[in-house]
């Protein structure tokens, strides 16, 4: 059954391939993160602000993406796009797929947050004689952002969970470190405990680090 | 470039995409069912008064949502013959996806009990019923019909998750889908029809779910 003492000998000869995985499980989230809230900004934007043609597009492209499996998404730009002629490493390839599911959550993120805003806010600017731009980056976005930081905070513990899914075309990162060491010495039990032990620490982390930014930025009651 | 669509390849094995998909849904199902009932349960715990449940049920949610889904499924279809425990694939994964469906629920129903205004547990009591009954034909009830728009998102998410139950070779949508891509190499159609069927799929079931939602509103 379980053999810990066997367990930390494994462990310890595999310290550094685990180590890497886990480097390579945090780069590939936060570049997804990053890029695909740069994105997503874009997207929430054009959702809320756009003439009805942009805004079509781009919800067709919200809702196919939000429609398909996050795991079809990583298959299907592992395969498709080399099949098509652009060659893609797995690493490319894999944070392509998680930059556009990361995308499509912080628009709709955004657009609820920028929609649930009272009309007032905008008429209240345009009526001191601010401009757009103005009205958005002084009134708008501030408040939108604050309303919009939960559910960030969620996305984000998300794109680290959905890495793993890059196991499976080939992507270096914790969780298929894990399964080469496990077959090399079938301790499964232990190492896919202990792999969804350090997922466990890096997602409460995040989530910790978000009550914490919530509660500096939150308004005065 | 110079790729020709040419979807013959992936027609010829439509019937096997479909019975994965229907596959999928029936995983979904059965998942949800069973998530409901731990999630009601965990649900009930996180707000009883004994200290030792709340905690319980507050690890299993946090536990559950904070730990990718691919790490549990292959845990569980993995490291359980390791204690002993031998379940097939399917039954595997449906106890996978139970489990982390039930954290989810626990959030939904959670928020839903503390929805509901005290004076319907009060009202129970008065007319002479015990708490248990109270509990099952007053408050369950009607919580129900509050937490079900948060339920049908849950359930169309559970669907998207079941194209995970490929990575332990349960032959579902997505499984076939790789199948024929490796054995065809119609890279383009094969992912495009796969998507495709999810995304008509989840479609289906949204607009399904909101006419049973709008016919169970509470009416105010």
């Amino acid at each position: 059954m379980l053999d810990l003492a066997r367990f930390a000998t494994e462990l310890w000869i595999a310290r550094w391939a685990v180590a890497q995985g886990l480097g390579m499980t945090i780069l590939i989230s936060t570049l997804a993160i990053v890029l695909g809230s740069l994105l997503g900004i874009g997207i929430g934007l054009v959702l809320v602000y756009g003439g009805w043609i942009a805004r079509f597009i781009v919800r067709l492209y919200v809702d196919f993406v939000r429609g398909t499996p996050v795991f079809v998404l990583v298959l299907a730009s592992f395969y498709l796009l080399s099949g098509i002629g652009i060659q893609l490493t797995a690493f490319q390839a894999g944070l392509f797929a998680l930059t556009i599911f990361c995308s499509t959550h912080v628009g709709e993120n955004l657009r609820g947050s920028l929609l649930s805003l009272p009309r007032g806010q905008m008429e209240a600017g345009k009526a001191i004689g601010l401009t757009f731009p103005q009205v958005f980056a002084y009134i708008l976005a501030p408040q939108a952002l604050r309303q919009a930081l939960p559910a960030w905070v969620n996305t984000a513990t998300e794109m680290v969970k959905a890495s793993t899914l890059l196991s499976i075309i080939g992507v270096v990162e914790l969780l298929l470190v894990t399964r080469e060491i496990i077959s090399r010495n079938f301790l499964s039990l232990e190492f896919y405990f202990f792999a969804g032990l350090l997922y466990f620490l890096i997602d409460y982390a995040i989530e910790r680090a978000g009550k914490f930014v919530e509660r500096r930025v939150a308004l005065p009651t | 470039m110079g790729y020709t669509l040419n979807f013959g390849a992936v027609w010829r094995d439509f019937d096997l995409l479909l019975s994965g998909l229907a596959l999928g849904l029936g995983l979904a199902i059965v998942s949800i069912l069973i998530g409901c009932v731990i999630g009601l349960a965990a649900a009930f715990a996180t707000i009883s008064n004994r200290v030792w449940l709340r905690r319980i049920a507050g690890a299993y949610v946090t536990a559950i949502r904070n730990t990718p889904i691919l790490v549990l499924i292959l845990f569980t279809y993995f490291a359980l013959p390791q204690l002993g425990v031998r379940i097939g694939k399917i039954e595997s994964f449906i106890l996978t996806l139970a489990v982390y469906a039930g954290a989810y629920l626990t959030e939904v129903f959670r928020g839903a009990l503390l929805a509901l205004p005290g004076g319907l547990r009060e009202a129970g009591l008065a007319i002479g019923l015990t708490e248990r009954q109270t509990k099952i034909w007053i408050i369950i009830p009607v919580m129900w019909r509050n937490a079900l728009p948060a339920l049908s998102n849950n359930f169309i998410s559970l669907f998207k998750d079941t194209s995970l139950a490929a990575a332990i070779a349960v032959p579902e949508l997505t499984f076939y889908a790789r199948q024929i891509n490796v054995n065809t190499f119609r890279v383009v159609e094969t992912w495009l029809i796969a998507s495709l069927l999810y995304v008509a799929a989840c479609y289906i079931i949204a607009f399904g779910l909101r006419q049973v939602e709008r016919r169970l509103a509470i009416p105010r």
